[in-house]
């Protein structure tokens, strides 16, 4: 069967190696001192959307990304690893969204595309880490969803089959297409970028950046290679409801922000010895960590 | 993401080279291939991005994947069921990530599959490969032997091989017998050709063969019955897929475990012949072994690289007397001096990288055309220098991977005598590298007649002929007192006539001469970028005593005391 997937991805801060000027003085993330990345575990469902793509031929893999030009970047990203097209999702509008107001936008740009069989997305994004977009845009879209995918086994008779990681184990379930599946960062790493696809697809450029870039010798190339041009998507494009998009359509209020510092104090060595576990139970009682 | 190309300078200020626009262009041939491949460059600024966003690739995947599965690799190594080699888990993790990131048939033309990069940023590669785990890069090096089935096989082998090549599959070249290692002309496996189906069947044994059991192997034999030494050995492919080799047994070395060296058992074993009869050795292997040098170097700069950060990360962290080891004078001089030998092996690699790659473009477009009389002298010009620096660059960077291994595990003192340091496998695997593909002995032999030809003392002088800034002029003045040592030292020698007497002297002389040249290429590297200079100084400075030591050496030696080091009599 060949499959139409759309696989969601953000550009993120990397907050995996953070260094002293990762935050700014009032709280926030200085998304300038950190360099954007594809968010990883949207890299796990793009994997596994390009193994679908291995088992059927003739699938297709479209990226769907909602943020400003640069995260044009991302597309470009997911050409090199093999995906076959791209949306950027961009507009004044979305400007300050919470997952709500996210998740409204992009079921509102999945409507727009149209013909799709799955959207696949990572679980959540390490910048925010609340994992309610992808469930989000899957009761918009009022299509069944499969959280913690570990594995998408198959997809055989109209139905998917994936493998869901749990707390205490793992477990197969199947839903009807199309559905909205979340891909946990257990799944298996994305394959590379490729050396062919890079040297391909690096002068592929949304429209607003072949403007900026005017002076380029490469714009040529988009007109005659048609799939270097990656579409963008306005509010007004998708038909989003301006009061329900950006700060407007965000219920969420940032009370504050606090800057934890963490200090970790001298480890404790402890024996497999019954003494040694009836004093850590005791102290951990005595300050609440249980009970 | 951790990335091996974008941590250091040192590839970027490589790859940038006045060269390369010469490079890129003979081997681009005008950009001919930029409407009939999606992925070739449109002009020579097009043709840089692309080797350097490759190059980010191979750098993620170094640090990423290879580098973190080295130690197991070396643990596990690969094993041996039913005459053939099984991988290493890690070993086979890292083949699945090149072969989808598309980093095999790097410098294949495209209309094979290939990316059609030119030698130095494919050494580039090699040299990061290395750094991350030296066993891995003789693995994914050896595609080099797509370079000489390219060079000799002919168009309808090109099709059939190359491809498969570039698509992933390995490769291995079986030259070594048990009773011929240096002096491949012994070779004694017998190739005889089969009249009923006009194939040719290979029979006898094959030993030290580095991943042995490849797909697409390059196999020395003899052809000619009768014969007795090189003008009776052809070149043959053998396709693992038709059978008739197994693997009798894998070694089980000191260092680079990773890579598999076999013993190999042909027995009637279907081969095509490669080029012409009786070429294999005087013409094939010579120019299949010059490429392979060139690897090594790669894989030395890549041991020496990874020696130093060993060695640098352990004397920053490691406190002792109150402060990190590296405070120590005893410390910091050996950490500086190991930065030197990693920047001056890098040195003279892509310098040779680049003189490799001029000669070999044109001689692919002498394939195509009649090159014209410039073209000619070119040709001519670079393959010399080539032909000199290899044999010199590879006996120095390998030597200096060796001094650099060892003292990494110096400055780890006892620690790094332990196996839970990544310096001892290192000092391991670059033990291999100034013995195979010619000992540095041998290497030595094939550069002395550059020393005595003067092909090295010309070239010090159009480095010397070149502009530094006023700053670096203290440098230049030693370097040119180093050049006045050499000259007079080789004169000294050469003047006995005494062939004995040269042979003798001729490891002193080489290095001599490479001391001079490394110096002027650090010498230039600082006058591009001021990160150079420490070790532009040190390196000078270092060499600079070792020419004399040297000097001191040859001047005050009495010829007669060379039958003390005669073999006795006895």
């Amino acid at each position: 069967m060949r499959l139409k997937i759309i696989v969601l991805a953000k550009q993120v801060p990397d907050t995996r190696n953070v260094g002293k000027d990762a935050m700014k003085a009032d709280g926030t993330v200085n998304r300038a001192a950190l360099p954007a990345i594809f968010n990883p575990e949207d890299l796990n469902a793009l994997e596994q959307a390009l193994r679908l793509k291995d088992q059927n031929p003739g699938s297709t893999v479209t990226l769907l990304t909602m943020g400003p030009g640069r995260a044009a970047e991302i597309i470009r990203e997911g050409f090199y690893r093999g995906a076959d097209g791209g949306y950027l999702l961009t507009d004044r509008a979305f400007a300050g969204a919470d997952t709500l107001a996210t998740s409204y936008a992009l079921s509102m740009a999945i409507r727009s595309i149209k013909d799709y069989d799955l959207v696949l997305c990572g679980r959540q994004a390490i910048d925010g880490d609340t994992a309610q977009v992808g469930p989000q845009v899957a009761e918009k879209l009022g299509l069944p969803q499969i959280t913690y995918a570990e594995e998408i086994q198959k997809v055989e008779n109209g139905h998917v089959w994936v493998k869901r990681r749990l707390e205490r184990g793992v477990e197969t379930v199947s839903a009807p297409l199309p559905s909205v599946i979340t891909v946990n960062g257990t799944a298996p790493d994305c394959r590379p970028r490729n050396a062919r696809l890079v040297q391909k697809y690096k002068h592929a450029r949304t429209a607003t950046e072949r403007q900026q870039s005017a002076d380029s010798p490469y714009l040529s190339l988009l007109d005659a290679r048609p799939y270097l041009n990656i579409a963008e998507l306005s509010a007004a494009g998708v038909g989003a409801d301006a009061a329900q998009c950006g700060l407007s359509g965000s219920p969420t209020k940032v009370k504050k922000i606090e800057n934890v510092v963490f200090q970790a104090k001298e480890g404790k060595t402890l024996t497999a010895a019954d003494t040694d576990m009836d004093e850590l139970m005791k102290e951990l009682i005595a300050n609440h960590t249980i009970g | 993401m951790a990335n091996y190309f974008l941590d250091t300078h040192h590839y970027r200020f490589h790859l940038h080279h006045p060269l390369m626009k010469r490079i890129v262009e003979l081997k681009e041939r005008g950009f001919a291939d930029k409407d009939a491949y999606d992925y070739a460059p449109m002009d020579f600024d097009d043709a840089m991005d692309s080797y350097g966003k490759v190059l980010e690739i191979v750098g993620e995947i170094c640090a990423e994947t290879i580098a973190p599965n080295a130690e197991s690799v070396d643990h596990d190594g690969p094993t041996l069921h039913d005459g053939h080699v099984t991988y290493a888990a890690g070993t086979k993790k890292n083949l699945d990530v090149i072969r989808k990131a598309g980093l095999m048939g790097i410098s294949m033309p495209r209309r094979y599959g290939g990316l059609n990069f030119p030698i130095v940023p494919y050494m580039m590669a090699a040299d990061m490969v290395s750094r991350a785990d030296a066993g891995f890069e003789n693995i994914w090096g050896l595609q080099d032997c797509a370079e000489t089935l390219y060079e000799f096989g002919n168009e309808d082998q090109h099709k059939r091989y190359i491809p498969r090549v570039a698509a992933g599959e390995t490769m291995s070249m079986d030259l070594t017998e048990p009773d011929a290692g240096s002096d491949l002309q012994s070779v004694m496996l017998k190739a005889t050709y089969n009249e009923s189906d006009g194939s040719w069947r290979l029979n006898g044994v094959k030993r030290f063969i580095t991943n042995g059991d490849s797909d697409i192997h390059l196999v020395l034999a003899r052809s000619e019955e009768g014969t007795k030494d090189g003008r009776g050995l052809s070149m043959f492919i053998y396709d693992k897929r038709n059978g008739g080799v197994t693997v009798r047994r894998i070694e089980n070395k000191m260092g680079i475990k990773g890579s598999p060296t076999c013993e190999l058992v042909f027995r009637n074993a279907k081969a095509e012949l490669c080029g012409e009869r009786r070429l294999g050795l005087i013409k094939y292997v010579m120019a299949l072994m010059n490429g392979a040098r060139l690897g090594i170097m790669a894989q030395a700069v890549g041991l020496s690289e990874a020696a130093y950060w060993e060695g640098y990360k352990y004397a920053q962290e490691r406190k002792q007397f109150g402060k990190a080891i590296i405070e120590f004078p005893a410390v910091y001089e050996m950490i500086a001096l190991m930065r030197a030998k990693a920047d001056a092996s890098r040195a003279i690699l892509y310098e040779t990288a680049r003189f490799v790659d001029i000669y070999k473009a044109l001689d692919d477009i002498a394939r195509e055309r009649k090159l014209t009389p410039d073209e000619r002298q070119e040709q001519k010009k670079y393959s010399k220098l080539a032909d000199a620096f290899t044999p010199v660059g590879k006996a120095m960077t390998t030597e200096f991977a060796n001094q650099n291994a060892y003292d990494a595990i110096q400055v780890h003192g006892g620690s790094g005598f332990m196996k839970d340091y990544a310096c001892e496998r290192i000092y391991r695997d670059a033990r291999i590298t100034n013995i195979y593909e010619g000992t540095t002995q041998l290497q030595v032999v094939a550069a002395i007649r550059h020393v005595t030809t003067g092909t090295y003392l010309a070239q010090i002088r159009e480095y010397d002929a070149l502009d530094y800034k006023p700053e670096l002029q203290p440098m230049r003045i030693k370097l040119q007192g180093m050049t006045a040592q050499y000259e007079k030292l080789v004169a000294t020698v050469t003047d006995t006539k005494d062939n004995e007497y040269i042979d003798f002297h001729a490891r002193r002389l080489v290095e001599s001469a490479a001391h001079c040249i490394i110096g002027y290429l650090l010498l230039h590297a600082a006058n591009e970028e001021d990160a150079y200079r420490p070790s532009a100084e040190i390196y000078i400075a270092y060499s600079q005593a070792e020419i004399s030591k040297i000097e001191t050496y040859i001047e005050r030696f009495d010829r007669s005391q060379l039958e003390y080091f005669m073999p006795p009599n006895r």
